[in-house]
């Protein structure tokens, strides 16, 4: 049962001769037939929508569908770090209730923006460090100790307000989600960003280089093959574990701005289930639920397939809006299976 | 003397190592709190055949949670998990209103058995295919009850259309709301079950076998223990008792509520089945000590409401008797414990001679 969990990149044992080619690199490795199958099908849903609904392939769309999901990558960066080494963080949504609702108040308290964005982005890395050290000083399993935070945060949030609280309408937290035009299509048919969409791919970057190219990631990649090697090795693993909580609660707090500024309110029941969505979105992106193998790329694109598909069940119309969670759930289910043939097929050519 | 003092002392040890201990040891505080709040909280009145008074009010909250944590416990035994019993209650619940509210007789006995019967069978149906999930194709519990979370919810707004149905049926009714030796029906339910399952497990080797396989699948299955059967079934049993749970919370409404009908629900049953000492990771399970923690949750709940607080705040009291309870199962607070007694009887040793 000694399956070999390596780093997709950068750090193979034995003289490392000239990069491969991606091409080399996906073929070599089944750990990336299931991102390349989520890459095929978001390639394959754009396809369809286009032939079916058409109006897919334009900027408009393209651009909405980044725009209303950038905190959903922002998430899903963040449960990529967490479910790599093996843990879980079901504090998020909630952590993007108490934040938003926190910041939203302070700013219409008379806090200047940058305070008030700073303190919601801190009130998810002080979160975070409390799941990290019930999970690494206790020894409390991951689940329990951010179930703990989940519901301290939803408490807290609740505590707060329990009413929608609204964004001054001049309030400066709202220009992050102002537009920039990038091309002027003709009509409404425009590339446009907003500085929401502009922090997500700067994370994607981060996490991306953070993951492949650092020591630290290679200490994630460590502690999620086996953290009883990592620590028999030498890694920080103390260190690094609890840096990933408090990552993953900071980025929490960053998908609470991008969120708050984008529909200008907060509420205590904002993020209900979102930390299942960005499970969901790790886990169609390859990521292994146990730990070792994924890549922080894959992770986009699960959350844009995600996204994607609200896009065409809406606009499909025939399809009724209850099915969504249905339909979440069965390409969840089919992404699994692809990984369980997969580790199957792995064990299989190691033996 | 001094070997009877160490006895009694070395019991003490496992009461309080015992984490069911510490689970008694907050509904007292709670209910001493409410007690301060208002003395006469702890009264109990009877009339109509009836009993009535916060304490019932807590035991009648308390059935769903235990219904769903004794399946729970059994899950987590076999060191499973299942996240989707809220959201299969929600599908019993809607089954059970749709049905009743398409039939044009309300109040016969027999379509109320037939609903419910129904209700049951897809319940257990939709825990056996978590069963399935995880025994035959070998998919993590988390992620297979994961994907049955998000589908439930999405099949019970399928079945009532995304309404939230509301029926009439006295004998439903009754079921949730009735009384029998003046205790809730429901909650008399609840202690059949947990009793049952209690024996099932406990007086047969079958607690052992599902604790065999949460300690090392690889091992019991050398040692002869049907692995696949045995995760089908709790999963089944798991399923089954979050539909009763979901027919009864529905039934005392005689509404279903297709977004909040047993909503996160199923982490009030894990947390129950923690508070009561049992490891997530599976191999032991202690059914007693879930009753407590579904006790104590529906203390709490009712606690926090009780004393005015808005109920949406709830799970930060939730967070706190968490964390509390980690931290005093934790072997570095134990450690430090241990430390200062140490050092006191040294001092004390100390202080003797001289």
């Amino acid at each position: 049962m000694t399956v070999t969990t390596r780093p997709p990149t950068g750090s193979a044992p034995g003289p490392a001769p000239s990069r491969p080619s991606i091409s080399d690199r996906l073929g070599a490795r089944l750990s990336a037939l299931p991102t390349v199958a989520a890459l095929l099908i978001f390639v394959g849903m754009i396809i369809y929508g286009e032939a079916a609904y058409g109006r897919i392939v334009q900027f408009n769309t393209l651009s909405n569908l980044l725009v209303n999901n950038a905190h959903l990558i922002i998430l899903a960066v963040a449960l990529t770090f967490v479910i790599l080494t093996g843990g879980i963080d079901l504090s998020v949504g909630a952590i993007i209730a108490f934040s938003s609702v926190a910041g939203v108040m302070l700013a219409n308290a008379g806090w200047h923006p940058v305070a008030a964005v700073l303190v919601m982005v801190l009130i998810g890395s002080a979160l975070g460090l409390v799941s990290g050290v019930l999970i690494q000083y206790f020894g409390v399993q991951p689940f329990i100790a951010t179930l703990a935070t989940m519901f301290l945060a939803r408490g807290l949030a609740s505590m707060l307000s329990t009413v929608p609280e609204r964004l001054a309408d001049d309030s400066a937290i709202r220009e992050l989600a102002t537009q920039i035009k990038i091309v002027d299509g003709d009509k409404v048919n425009d590339l446009v960003i907003t500085p929401g969409v502009i922090a997500s791919i700067v994370i994607v970057a981060i996490a991306f280089i953070v993951l492949h190219r650092t020591r630290f990631g290679r200490t994630v990649y460590a502690i999620g093959g086996s953290e009883q090697s990592a620590t028999l090795m030498g890694l920080p693993v103390t260190v690094t574990k609890l840096g990933i909580y408090v990552i993953s609660g900071t980025l929490a707090g960053v998908a609470a701005v991008v969120y708050t500024s984008r529909l200008g309110s907060a509420q205590n029941i904002t993020g209900i289930g979102w930390e299942l969505d960005a499970i969901a979105a790790v886990v169609i992106g390859g990521t292994l639920l146990t730990g070792g193998t994924g890549f922080v790329l894959g992770s986009v694109v699960g959350a844009l397939v995600l996204g994607l598909m609200n896009v065409l069940i809406t606009r499909d119309g025939g399809i009724r809006p209850e099915m969504t969670t249905i339909i979440t759930g069965g390409i969840l289910l089919v992404f699994v299976i692809l990984q369980r043939l997969v580790a199957a097929r792995r064990r299989q050519e190691q033996t | 003397m001094t070997d009877m003092a160490s006895r009694i002392a070395g019991k003490r040890g496992a009461i309080v190592r015992n984490q069911a201990f510490w689970g008694v040891v907050a509904i007292v505080v709670l209910l001493a709190i409410n007690l301060i709040a208002d003395p006469g909280y702890l009264s109990i009145g009877y009339s109509d055949g009836r009993l009535s008074g916060n304490l019932i009010d807590i035991l009648r909250a308390a059935a769903p949670i235990l219904m769903i944590a004794v399946g729970m416990c059994l899950v987590v035994a076999t060191g499973g998990i299942d996240l989707s019993v809220g959201s299969i209650m929600v599908v019993a619940g809607a089954v059970t209103m749709e049905l009743l509210s398409s039939m044009n007789t309300p109040d016969s006995l027999g379509n109320a058995a037939l609903t419910i019967a129904l209700a049951l069978g897809i319940a257990t149906a939709l825990g056996a295919v978590n069963g399935i999930l995880v025994s035959v194709v070998g998919l993590q519990p988390f992620i297979s009850t994961l994907v049955m979370m998000l589908a439930g919810r999405g099949i019970a707004k399928v079945i009532t259309g995304g309404q939230n149905t509301t029926a009439d049926n006295e004998q439903v009714e009754w079921l949730a709301n009735g009384y029998i030796l003046g205790l809730p029906v429901v909650f008399l339910l609840s202690v059949v079950i947990v009793v049952l399952v209690l024996m099932l497990v406990r007086r047969s080797a079958l607690g052992l076998m599902l604790e065999a396989i949460g300690m090392d699948s690889r091992a019991s299955r050398l040692a002869g223990v049907k692995r696949r059967n045995l995760q089908l079934t709790v999963y089944s049993v798991s399923g089954l008792l979050a539909g009763i749970a979901g027919v009864f919370a529905t039934a005392s409404v005689m509404t279903v509520d297709v977004s909040r009908t047993g909503y996160q629900l199923e982490l009030d049953a894990i947390l129950a089945v923690v508070i009561g000492g049992t490891s997530l990771a599976g191999g032991k399970f202690s059914i007693g000590g879930a009753v407590i923690g579904g006790l104590l949750i529906a203390t709490l709940d009712k606690t926090v409401v009780f004393l005015g607080i808005p109920a949406s705040a709830t799970p930060a009291f939730k967070a706190i008797v968490i964390v509390a309870l980690c931290l005093l199962q934790s072997e570095r607070v134990r450690s430090l414990f241990r430390q200062r007694r140490a050092l006191r009887a040294q001092s004390q040793k100390e202080a003797v001679p001289a």
